[in-house]
């Protein structure tokens, strides 16, 4: 196996014809600026979406913070909105969902044996859109106030007429412009996945992220959409006038409740299934066995993707949609629990009769597997329509998607950290740190946000910044508070952990864990070109078959079968100033729609189409490698347009 | 295990829903049904929450019995590997068929509830013993119309025990949601669609509701109630409504009432507020503010954040925005008026005299000491 | 330069797309943007689904006029849907042609698909001018304000297929299309034909069903 520097390529000739020199920095900030190593990429999706996760966690301290106490005056009601609003944004939209699409560039290449992923420019583009909708969001702050609407916006909240300052343009225009970069990235996972296999990859020899990965994908062009749609209605509505969720002019504002929905429910799946994907693999490295039932794990989250887009309005039972209308719905929910209760046995299966190795990663999975059943069952309950009626839109609803999405998805993203942070950084985050995190994250975790059950059964609406005295509120919400002080700590010894791994880690060396897949048969952190060779895949599990043959097939696979596929080198696609470039134009764009700035919304357009066309032009240029061999460099005009 | 453990951990398996379960009640929690709607909805979670702790209970001991049962002793025993299985058809099968029955078993009564429960009630169809309440959200009240009888109130709903009471939803601005959690579950009140939820209570009581949508500003302030008394109690207070306009008098008796009620129109508060009997044939208000007729029969102040005490409608009165924050409620009076203290103890005093006359026994049932925050 | 090569390999076969050099392997026998083009049609699809399904939501439920049966003219409308349509077809011939190295009937068919575009375009922009004038706006009614996002939207993809087929011809003055460049036009042509279907069930959900 070759060894090479985390992302460092060799410096090549540049091709004089372009617009902008196409850049070769290979360190210092502007290779990271003008990378498109999906690695790079990787690295700054998951660090800025725990950037993010910080900074929404913050924002939820000041939430129980409060409400530790009735009628306390910390948080006006004003900013109370504010708060709770930008903390569900951002925890979903720029927090948990990038994180998993931060793993899913890393290593979704790694794991199908691929060299990057099929459009790297755009990659890097969608990453800076995200990045660029994120700034634009939390501008908001600065400039008269977040959005306060909560994290659903429900028409007519939004109207100019009822929600006059910018804060609800700052969401519309936020979330449209962020949705475009997670809609480019989505397609291109897609096209990497099914295009570029290595040799022998299967469909069904596919890791179970990158299978879940492709689901996820697959929601994202379908579910965001939808939303794209309502937002920008709004922004109609807002900027030139239109009437789409004017009531006085006979709109029905729970048109946006549907279009949100229909988006909001896959939503939820396109955090959930990433979350499955990591414990699947997880759970079979730390049990050193192969996943139970795999075809099975497979096809129900498949299926799961597939009824996500029949049960949004199970989020709208009380809107008085009638009987049956609920009683289908409620039953679509239901059918829900079956292939997700499958996933769960499945993993219980594999973890039985395994040698179960408790790493810090594998702590966090079993804690998953526990939190998620119990948020996962609240799901069920609150899909019991006449049940929902006495919860909706109280803390019941508030205790269930944090089970899901904090103790679920979170949780499994943390397994996630601590088993790939090694094949990232080439060294290993202290187990004695991680476990003491972790016995003060997850207890702390279940602190808060148990009782929250209990409040909302008692009659405590959700985004109330307060509540009376009285009818049995404090008690458990200041339980609740104290948790987060629990919880808090576990994180800070979290954030403590990845930096002295940083700094002082031990040497991790390419495969820590004896694992399973691909990702871990090459160097830790991998190369640029990820594998010297592209791997020849026979079976699942494709490492460990190579490492155990003997366990999986009772004995040693012909060699020849299992030797690299290698004609004629590796293609590696050159740095680009383009996606910045286009994914900044959008920053303009955002101001010159929030301040009603036609002239600077057409510029931005003008530069985003110059970028585009330079972008084309310039080709996917780059060089050829031969691991061993020599470089040698690609002049532009030998290349096709790529996108 | 040792039974003494697995005696500890089945109690705890068991002690924390039971907790859950017993001690949750409240005068707006969802565990204390005073109706048959209420009662079919809790009956419906406590099943659902019986069956979800058997499956919890479930996962979780298989879980916890093999991470302890197949934990690696050191690193010398991860290195046997265990035999690597792939999968079992049969097991698939099974944990297929597992949660499919488990899916019937909540499936089943949950549609016959949400037929028993969740139906439209057809204007047509409205029979003479129900009650018909018109209800509107505006930020951050509520507003309650009796259409049968002809009259407007605010904030408190009157009710007459086991009669079947239907209530029409409807908003002036954003959403709000109509939830009562003692005597049914919410309903949204959505602006352009006709939306509508029934109940009845089974015995007199004040049970307390809440906007539970948010609409902003003094959400968390938008409060309710519903009090259920007997029918007898209940025809009182409606005709104490239906007179109310004829009960106006020029004058009133007590100097200080006469003075609030001259200050209500002197410092504005008739240009918002409608007052049947106000004067005699003379028309006030406007039907987009609390309609504040009968005041003196009301429990609380503020959209039900505070007990109707003089000491809070006074401190209402003065700053409508340090009670309740981002409300449309103007204040009236300067910071440092010197009449303030006097003229509002007046208007006070104006108000918590409406209606209490009217009716001696709805008044002394009804008067401020049931308010009891 | 690249040829076309299969290299059998266990699994799959390897082909070496036109656009990544020798060796690189793909596991199907797609090619990478025409599948990313298909990827973004799905997607396309939930757009244009959501718009009309808005359009029927709000049908009938406007205050006030014009209502849709004053102002829309089928029989102007099915002409421009026709020459739309005939711009589909053509830009059949444009990747026929280059697919023989026909690099003439290439550019000319190319330039008659946009020019075609261009025509339904100008129906689009005169139907709109039109409409304004019959008091039919953004803002008036909820018919104007879905009637013209929707078709706006619509106008807009159209617009893009045509600054896009422009580039294609301009691009083969500079560096003269060939036969191995016919992906390129393949996935223009995908998404003129898309935008070309989705304008047939708009013009039927909006303009036909008035009239029936
Ligand atoms: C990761 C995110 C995630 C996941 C995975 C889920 C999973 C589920 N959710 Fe949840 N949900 C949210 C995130 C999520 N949800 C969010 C964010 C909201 C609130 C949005 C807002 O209002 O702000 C919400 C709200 C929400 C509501 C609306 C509540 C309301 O506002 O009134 C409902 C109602 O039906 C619901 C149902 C479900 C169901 C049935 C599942 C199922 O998929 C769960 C399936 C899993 C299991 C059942 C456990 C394992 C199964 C077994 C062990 C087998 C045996 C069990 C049975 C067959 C019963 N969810
Ligand atoms: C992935 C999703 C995710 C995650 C991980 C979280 C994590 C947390 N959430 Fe979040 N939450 C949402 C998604 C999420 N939330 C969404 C979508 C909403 C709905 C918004 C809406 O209604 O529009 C919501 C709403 C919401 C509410 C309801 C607000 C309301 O309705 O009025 C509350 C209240 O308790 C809450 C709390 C928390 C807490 C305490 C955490 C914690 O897990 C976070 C961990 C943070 C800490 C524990 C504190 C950080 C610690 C420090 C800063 C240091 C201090 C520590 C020491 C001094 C030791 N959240
Ligand atoms: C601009 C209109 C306006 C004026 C003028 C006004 N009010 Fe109000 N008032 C309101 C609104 C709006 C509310 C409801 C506030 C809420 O609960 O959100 C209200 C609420 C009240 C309530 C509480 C009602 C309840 O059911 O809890 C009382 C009492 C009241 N006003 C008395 C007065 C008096 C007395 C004056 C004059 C000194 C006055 N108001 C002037 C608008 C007005
Ligand atoms: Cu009204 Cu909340
Ligand atoms: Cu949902």
């Amino acid at each position: 196996m070759a060894i090479g520097k985390l992302g460092a390529p060799p410096v090549v000739g540049r091709p004089p014809d372009a617009l902008l020199s196409r850049p070769t920095w290979t360190e210092g900030l502007l290779s990271w600026l003008t990378t498109v190593d999906h690695k790079r990429l990787g690295i700054l999706y998951i660090v800025t979406s725990l950037g993010f996760t910080a900074i929404a966690s913050v924002e939820a301290f000041l939430i129980r913070l409060q409400l530790a106490s009735p009628n306390n005056t910390l948080l006006s009601p004003d900013v109370y909105n504010q708060m709770f609003t930008m903390h569900g944004v951002t925890m979903v939209f720029l927090a948990i969902m990038p994180l998993a699409i931060g793993f899913a560039n890393y290593f979704v290449p790694l794991q199908i044996g691929a060299r990057d992923l099929a459009f790297p420019r755009l990659n890097a583009f969608g990453y800076w859109v995200y990045l660029v909708g994120g700034v634009f969001l939390y501008t908001s702050f600065l400039l008269g106030g977040a959005p306060d609407v909560g994290w659903f916006a429900y028409a007519p909240l939004t109207s100019l007429s009822n929600n006059p300052g910018l804060g609800t343009d700052f969401y519309m225009i936020g979330l449209f412009v962020g949705g475009i970069g997670t809609l480019a990235t989505a397609m291109n996972l897609i096209v990497t996945i099914i295009n570029m296999r290595a040799p022998g990859m299967r469909i069904m020899r596919m890791p179970v992220f990158t299978w879940m990965i492709l689901v996820t994908s697959f929601l994202i062009i379908f579910a965001f959409p939808p939303l794209t749609v309502a937002l920008f209605q709004v922004m109609m509505d807002r900027t030139f006038d239109t009437l789409f969720y004017v009531p006085a002019a006979g709109a029905l504002p729970i048109l946006w409740q549907h279009l949100f929905w229909i988006f909001g429910h896959p939503e939820v799946y396109i955090i959930a299934l990433p979350a499955f994907g990591v414990i699947s693999e997880v759970i079979p490295t730390f049990s050193r066995k192969p996943l139970f039932g795999y075809p099975v794990v497979i096809l129900s989250g498949i299926f799961i993707g597939f009824m996500g887009f029949a049960v949004w309005t199970h989020h709208m039972f009380t809107t008085g949609l009638g009987p049956v209308v609920n009683t289908a719905f409620a039953i679509t929910s239901f059918v829900i629990g079956i292939p997700t209760g499958i996933k769960v046995f499945n993993w219980l299966a594999t973890i039985w009769g395994g040698k179960v190795w408790f790493s810090t990663a594998m702590l966090y999975a079993v804690a998953f597997l526990i939190t998620f059943t119990v948020g996962g069952i609240t799901g069920i309950m609150l899909a019991v329509p006449p049940f929902d009626a006495q919860a909706q839109d109280s803390y019941f609803v508030v205790a269930h998607f944090h089970f899901v999405m904090g103790g679920g998805a979170l949780l499994a993203f943390f397994a996630g950290l601590y088993y790939w942070f090694p094949k990232m950084t080439g060294k290993l985050m202290s187990e004695r740190i991680g476990k003491l995190s972790f016995w003060l994250l997850v207890p702390g975790f279940w602190v808060i946000f148990f009782p929250q059950h209990f409040l909302g059964l008692m009659g405590m609406p959700r985004r109330t910044q307060t509540y009376v005295e009285g009818i049995g509120l404090e008690f458990w919400n200041l339980v609740s508070t104290a948790g987060t002080f629990i919880m808090g700590a576990g994180l800070v010894l979290l954030l403590v952990n990845i930096v002295h791994g940083l700094l002082r880690g031990a040497p991790a060396g390419n495969d820590p864990w004896d694992a399973r897949t691909l990702e871990w048969s090459t160097t830790s952190p991998p190369p640029y070109y990820d594998f010297d060779r592209q791997p020849v895949v026979n079976d699942r599990d494709a490492h460990w078959v190579q490492k155990y043959p003997e366990s999986v097939h009772g004995e040693r696979v012909p060699a020849s079968a299992s030797e690299p596929y290698d004609r004629g080198g590796a293609h590696m696609p050159g740095q680009s100033w383009y996606p910045l470039i286009a994914a900044l134009s959008l920053l303009p764009f955002s101001y010159g729609w929030l301040y009603d700035n036609m002239w600077l919304v057409g510029v931005s357009m003008l530069i985003l189409i110059v970028a585009t066309y330079a972008w084309a032009l310039e080709g996917v240029g780059g060089k050829h490698i031969h691991v061993g061999g020599h470089d040698e460099a690609h002049r532009a005009p030998d290349e096709g347009v790529d996108a | 295990m040792h039974w003494s453990r697995r005696l500890v951990w089945s109690l705890a398996l068991i002690g924390v829903p039971l907790l859950a379960a017993c001690d949750l009640a409240g005068p707006q929690s969802a565990m204390s049904p005073a109706g048959p709607i209420a009662q079919a909805q809790r009956d419906l979670f406590m099943w659902t929450f019986w069956l979800s702790w058997l499956v919890i209970i479930a996962v979780v001991g298989v879980l916890v019995y093999s991470v302890i049962r197949f934990r690696a002793k050191d690193e010398e025993d991860r290195k046997t590997l265990p035999h690597q299985t792939h999968g079992s058809t049969k097991l698939e099968i099974v944990w297929f068929v597992i949660p499919v029955i488990l899916v019937i078993l909540v499936a089943v009564p949950t549609v016959r509830t949400i037929f028993a429960t969740e139906y439209t009630i057809d204007r047509a169809n409205y029979t003479d013993d129900d009650v018909i309440i018109r209800a509107t959200g505006y930020q951050w009240w509520f507003k309650f119309e009796y259409p049968r009888e002809g009259f407007v109130t605010a904030n408190e709903m009157l009710i007459p025990v086991g009669r079947r009471v239907i209530v029409e939803l409807d908003s002036a601005d954003v959403l709000h949601s109509f939830w009562v959690p003692n005597l049914a579950g919410k309903r949204d009140m959505i602006p352009n669609q006709d939306n509508q939820i029934w109940f009845s209570a089974d015995h007199p009581g004040y049970y307390y509701g809440q906007c539970a949508e948010l609409c902003l500003g003094a959400h968390a302030y938008m409060r309710f109630r519903v009090i259920a008394v007997e029918e007898d109690e209940y025809q009182a207070w409606l005709a104490s409504f239906m007179n109310a306009a004829d009960a106006a008098q020029t004058v009133q008796a007590d100097p200080e009432v006469e003075r609030g009620r001259q200050l209500m129109a002197t410092k504005g508060c008739i240009g918002c507020h409608t007052i049947d009997g106000y004067a005699p044939g003379v028309e006030v208000g406007n039907p987009g503010f609390p309609d504040l007729t009968n005041f003196g029969l009301r429990t609380t102040v503020g959209a039900a954040i505070k007990a109707n005490t003089p000491e809070n409608l006074a401190a209402w009165l003065r700053d409508p925005q340090a009670l309740k924050p981002g409300n449309y409620m103007p204040t009236l009076w300067q910071a440092d008026d010197p009449n303030a203290a006097a003229e509002i103890d007046a208007i006070t005093a104006y108000l918590l005299s409406l209606g209490v006359d009217a009716d001696a026994t709805t008044s002394a049932t009804l008067g401020g000491s049931h308010g009891d925050r | 330069m690249t040829t076309e090569r299969a290299v059998h390999v266990p699994g799959g076969v390897a082909v070496s797309s036109p656009v990544a050099t020798q060796g690189t392997y793909k596991s199907t026998t797609l090619p990478d943007i025409k599948l990313m083009m298909w990827v973004f049609l799905a997607s396309d699809c939930m757009f244009f689904g959501t718009l009309i399904g808005t359009y029927l939501v709000y049908k009938g439920r406007s205050l006030v006029g014009p209502y849709p049966v004053d102002v829309l003219d089928i029989p102007l409308t099915t002409v421009s849907t026709f020459v739309l349509l005939m711009s589909s077809f053509l830009m059949v011939l444009a990747l026929h042609s280059l697919r023989q190295d026909d690099t003439f009937k290439f550019r000319l068919w190319t330039f008659g698909v946009a020019f075609f575009g261009s025509i339904f375009l100008g129906f689009q922009i005169y139907e709109f001018i039109h409409f304004v004038d019959l008091g039919l706006t953004l803002q008036g009614n909820l018919f104007g304000t879905t009637f013209y996002v929707l078709t706006g939207t619509h106008g807009v993809h159209v617009a893009i297929g045509i600054l896009w087929l422009l580039s294609i011809l301009v691009h083969s003055f500079v560096k003269p299309w060939t036969s191995k460049d016919d992906v390129y036009l393949e996935v223009a042509g995908l998404y003129w034909h898309f935008v070309d279907v989705v304008w047939i069930v708009i013009f039927t959900v909006v303009y036909l069903v008035e009239f029936v």
